[in-house]
């Protein structure tokens, strides 16, 4: 291997694991703030690619409809709650948020596709849909077996991963899509071309990463979803609802895995079911950082790309068993890292 | 004075166990009303019950309000503010951030810098060390931290479970300084505590609890001198 082509894979790897790390980064997010290891993450970047293919060929995607059952249903669920509850003073708030606001989402977009509107409007159009989803599939799924153990919950997760991927062949069949490059840009950097493309993902990346550490650090909202990740009891006793802070932690992290894949599908060519990789090697790299560390996750992500990359062009047959055997070795230094802290604790 | 909050032949119970059995009790407003007892005696359930986090079957009023069906997060809405046993802090992140989060259920936030300055004015050691993670603390630190995190809610009801736990005597006795000067704030006080003597001495008024149940109560300064009490309790012969 020469140093150029060793330079044109660590620049596709680089941009590749930028992906890895905006859904690594709502992966960790979700789990720490509800304990739910969401594995339809993938499935929620994939069909936002999808989505906007549709839209790209003026056709209203399934993703749409999913969004109005979903509401639906979740809609029906919070009103037997709040009865069952004896809380019908919260039903204005719970129509709003579970059935107006994904409702109007969903109107907004089937209004302008008659308009034809530019890609910037598609973009935001893809992302609009694509953001209900999680939090309303918390609200119908998890939040009924929110106390679970963590093992129930990623069954959960699992079982939900194929009920989307199922929906996500209804919707947009089976064949693969590959949108615009959302830029024609291009530069030499270090004698290898680079193209707009990646240097867009790679800048994705590092924005959200560094809106959502702006977001933790600097405003309340942030800091309670930070409180309820560290000690849900505590957080309770200060008011702080686990609910609502897991609605919250589902939109971040739906947005991220949204943008992820807006940005991977001018790069790869994304199928219905392209999701679940995508997720899965996130979540190595989401283990890298133990599940609880962004910085970690994201640095762990990117290697993940990284070696992918290096992976492929030395056998592209074998490129995912060498990504996923890289977990062998992050589990047994993980599992004697936190043996020494479980042994610090004692002491 | 009028009551502030109550309970009313309240029981909780731990699968079919019975922890805490028809007890009742009152706080009046500005009162400190403290319930000793041995270990095991359900003075932590008592407590749990009261702000939601066990669920209880009985009466229980909060200025005049039923709270028996309302969360956890609707009671500390109402000023309804718990310091637990284990503190619960939140030990990754900064002592200011922790008293940040206190205020959290405030829905007026105009005074929430006010409220700060008070509790650093209060807690010194805290401002020192506003910038630390709460769980480089030490025990003391920690307490006040909690105690602080508590008071930036502006609590009309603090109940405080075991604040002198695992503490050094002159730490305890700091602590339950702070919580007599409480009383100054309008803040009543719901006060479960193994350590009879400091809690009696600091309380207008007593309950004893013993395997669930209350089997005394009285003012705390008749309670102080009550010979069974001093040859249970307070360490006397």
């Amino acid at each position: 291997m020469t140093s150029d082509i060793a330079a044109i894979l660590g620049i596709d790897g680089i941009a590749t694991g930028a992906v890895y790390a905006l859904v690594a980064i709502g992966t960790v997010l979700i789990f720490t703030v509800t304990r739910v290891i969401f594995i339809p993450f993938g499935d929620i970047a994939a069909f936002t690619a999808l989505t906007l293919a549709a839209l790209d060929a003026k056709r209203f995607p399934g993703t749409g409809s999913l969004v109005v059952v979903l509401a639906c249903l979740a809609t029906l669920i919070e009103i037997l709650s709040l009865l069952r509850a004896g809380e019908l003073r919260l039903l204005p708030r719970a129509l709003l948020f579970y059935l107006v606001l994904p409702l109007a989402v969903v109107g907004a977009a089937w209004l302008t596709m008659r308009i034809e509107p530019p890609l910037v409007v598609r973009l935001v159009l893809a992302l609009m849909l694509i953001t209900p989803i999680a939090p309303l599939l918390d609200r119908i799924v998890f939040r009924p077996i929110a106390d679970g153990s963590v093992l129930l919950l990623l069954t959960v997760s699992v079982a939900l991963h194929y009920a989307l991927v199922g929906l996500g062949l209804l919707f947009f069949g089976p064949e693969g899509v590959r949108t615009e490059p959302l830029t024609s840009f291009s530069t030499e950097f270090a004698g290898v071309l680079v193209s707009g493309q990646t240097m867009l993902i790679v800048i994705a990346a590092l924005l959200f990463s560094g809106l959502l550490y702006l977001f933790f650090d600097f405003t309340l909202v942030g800091k309670s979803l930070r409180a309820t990740a560290v000690n849900r009891t505590g957080s309770r006793l200060m008011g702080i609802r686990p609910a609502r802070a897991g609605t919250i932690a589902y939109l971040l992290g739906s947005l991220m895995a949204g943008v992820s894949g807006i940005l991977i599908a001018p790069v790869n060519t994304v199928f219905y079911d392209s999701g679940f990789l995508i997720g899965l090697k996130a979540f190595v790299g989401a283990i890298v950082g133990g599940m609880t560390s962004y910085p970690g996750a994201a640095i762990g992500a990117v290697g993940v790309g990284i070696l992918e990359s290096f992976a492929s062009f030395e056998s592209s047959a074998l490129k995912d068993v060498i990504v996923f055997s890289l977990l062998i070795p992050i589990l047994i230094w993980r599992s004697l890292a936190s043996l020494h802290s479980e042994e610090e604790i004692e002491e | 004075m009028t009551s502030m909050f109550s309970m009313t032949d309240v029981t909780v119970c731990y699968d079919n166990v019975e922890a805490v059995r028809n007890v009742s009790l009152s706080v009046e407003e500005g009162q400190i009303v403290t319930v000793i007892g041995p270990n095991g005696a359900g003075k932590t359930t008592l407590l749990m019950a009261a702000i939601g986090l066990l669920a209880a079957r009985g009466r229980m009023v909060f200025q005049g309000n039923d709270i028996g069906k309302i969360s956890v997060e609707d009671r500390v809405e109402r000023r309804l503010c718990l310091v637990p046993e284990k503190r619960e802090l939140f030990s990754d992140m900064s002592v200011a951030d922790n008293l940040l989060l206190g205020s959290y259920s405030l829905r007026d936030r105009s005074g929430v810098q006010k409220t700060l300055e008070e509790v650093y004015d209060r807690f010194p050691r805290l401002k020192e060390r506003q910038r630390q993670a709460a769980g480089t603390l030490s025990g003391g630190e920690r307490q006040m931290l909690a105690l602080g995190r508590a008071l930036m809610a502006k609590p009309k009801l603090l109940m405080l479970d075991e604040p002198s736990l695992g503490l050094a005597p002159l730490i305890v006795r700091e602590i339950f300084r702070t919580i007599a000067s409480l009383r100054d704030l309008g803040v009543s006080i719901l006060l479960v505590e193994q350590n009879a003597r400091a809690a009696l001495e600091t309380a207008d008024y007593g309950y004893v609890l013993e395997t669930g149940e209350v089997v005394q109560s009285g003012p705390a300064k008749d309670l102080i001198h009550d010979p069974r009490l001093i040859t249970a309790y307070l360490g006397g012969h």
